[in-house]
């Protein structure tokens, strides 16, 4: 422990003066640069809106209750829809992934100078693009449908089950590897009896917990028009309908925690 | 194991999941079912498809020969609003979202307090960012205030659960040792709690600046500033060289923060 001494006897100190200084330092820049940051924000905000929110808020509120019910029964298809994207856009994701991942792990990858940098390259950009910005992109492509909706899930899905599932081949257990090798087992063989075993779980949890988060995802594709619940949503919200808006919400909402129930279910099964 | 005469000469390989055949056949039978009934519902438009095939590769181009120059006054406001709004957000997420993690660790907190936090975060994880910022842009109007506000709320979710689940993982020894003292609450924080979760509040910090600059870049499609705004606009005027210009410079913003954030994380930690 760091001491120091104060007239002549010594006492404890969590840190050294130049430690406790640079802390300090740190704090202060932190201070500075967020205030600097508040004021470029803010530059063109109208504060009067601003001051005004709690009353729009509770406009909001009084406009969104109560529910406008009934309009629950146009729902069911967009529903199905987003179910679809998700769960199409989950698979189709996967199916690209596993190879990916497979060229992408230290320890199965056929060339480390050349393809596993490519592969490493497709995961980083899959997951530094929201499924948003790749259904803004493919709707132009495609059109707005349910196409561009799975095919943005799928997308997106490339680089989270990628990543996760290269870092599971990576973390395996060699010498079942070498076990299997040693009966003369070629490398299909390898990869079937030695190695998918082992990351079998792994993968099927990774999976139904992106298809979790997929199904979050795919309620708002819509809004850029790629299908599903989301379109309700903006069509309400265009037209200033916050009765329906809030059933759209509160479907949403249930939607998501009974994904989020069924993916705690299975991965429980499975781990 | 049966005596030699009867035993199976062929080794076969147990299922992988599923041990019982007819629950298997039912579930394997079930997803089948529902992909056929799934792809059926989708239906696509194959001479819009064919149409668009020419705007994807206008775009792939526009990607590959992307244009800073001619809107880099919008692309450069917009970048502008995505950082300082991620920054501020970050900040005052983090600062709302300490009370309320300890609020929701269960050996700090008394009960009522714990139920309180513990709601709090579920209200915050309940929707993603996009549907908070529509009901901020809707409260405060267009801009990145609404943005900066949609980012410190989801950001208060985050932390403050993930935190909780630190402080119930702590040492509980150390925290004891630091009650057998006769510390106050305050004191027991400070010494036994606080130096435990440090580092780990600090990598949760930077992955979650991480999280609200992708995140920033996304809720401008709904009005909430930021590059999202500039990207939604480019992609409405069929300017594909600056959409393209402009997710390129998203790309590489987060994987620049990423990095820098990865490279603190060893640092402190």
């Amino acid at each position: 422990m760091p001491a120091a001494t104060k007239d002549g006897a010594p006492f404890w100190r969590k840190r050294t003066s130049a430690a406790e200084w640079a802390g300090w330092l740190a704090w202060f820049a932190l201070a500075v640069l967020f205030v600097l940051c508040f004021h470029v924000m803010t530059q063109n905000t109208i504060w009067a809106f601003a001051w005004d929110a709690p009353q729009q808020g509770a406009d909001l509120i009084a406009r969104a209750f109560p529910p406008r019910w009934s309009y629950v029964e146009h729902l069911w298809g967009p529903l199905w829809d987003t179910i679809n994207i998700a769960t199409l856009g989950t698979l189709l994701g996967t199916l690209i992934a596993v190879p990916v991942a497979f060229l992408a792990a230290r320890n199965t990858t056929p060339s480390a100078l050349i393809l596993r940098p490519l592969a490493l390259l497709i995961i980083v950009a899959s997951r530094s693009i929201n499924s948003l910005i790749w259904a803004l992109v493919l709707v132009v492509i495609f059109g707005p449908g349910l196409l561009a909706g799975i095919l943005a899930i799928a997308l997106r899905s490339i680089g989270f089950v990628g990543k996760l599932l290269y870092e599971a081949i990576e973390e395996i257990d060699e010498s079942q590897v070498e076990a299997v090798r040693a009966t003369g087992a070629g490398g299909a063989q390898v990869l079937d009896y030695a190695i998918v075993p082992q990351i079998l779980p792994a993968f099927a949890g990774i999976t139904v917990f992106r298809w979790d988060i997929n199904i979050r995802e795919s309620t708002i594709l819509g809004l850029v028009g790629a299908g599903g619940i989301g379109l309700q949503l903006q069509s309400s919200l265009n037209t200033l309908a916050w009765s329906q808006v809030s059933v759209i919400f509160a479907l949403i909402l249930v939607t998501v925690v009974v994904s989020e129930w069924v993916s705690s279910k299975v991965r429980h099964a499975i781990i | 194991m049966t005596d030699a005469t009867t035993a199976p000469r062929h080794w076969r390989r147990p299922p992988l999941f599923i041990r019982s055949r007819t629950t298997r056949i039912v579930v394997y039978g079930g997803a089948l079912l529902y992909l056929v009934l799934a792809l059926a519902s989708i239906e696509v438009n194959w001479a819009r498809v064919a149409e668009g095939m020419d705007r994807g590769s206008r775009f792939v181009e526009g990607f590959l020969v992307p244009d800073f120059t001619s809107r880099w006054r919008d692309i450069q406001l917009g970048l502008v609003e995505s950082l300082t709004m991620t920054l501020c957000a970050t900040v005052v997420g983090i600062a709302i979202s300490v009370p309320i993690g300890i609020g929701a660790a269960r050996n700090v907190a008394p009960l009522p307090v714990y139920w309180l936090c513990r709601a709090i975060i579920t209200v915050s994880r309940a929707f993603q960012e996009i549907v908070i910022a529509i009901l901020f842009v809707a409260m405060v109007g267009f801009g990145p205030l609404a943005g900066f506000l949609t980012l410190s709320f989801a950001t208060i979710g985050f932390i403050a659960k993930l935190l909780a689940e630190d402080i119930e993982d702590i040492d509980e020894a150390q925290a004891e040792a630091v009650r057998a003292t006769g510390a106050s609450w305050w004191q027991q924080i400070n010494y036994g709690i606080q130096p435990q979760v440090m580092p780990r509040l600090i990598g949760l910090s930077l992955y979650r600046l991480d999280i609200n600059f992708r995140e920033s870049a996304v809720i401008g499609i709904v009005g909430a500033g930021g590059i999202g705004g500039t990207l939604n606009t480019a992609m409405q005027r069929y300017d594909y060289d600056t959409a393209g210009a402009i997710i390129i410079l998203i790309i590489a913003v987060v994987m620049a923060t990423e990095y820098a954030s990865s490279f603190v994380r060893k640092w402190v930690q």
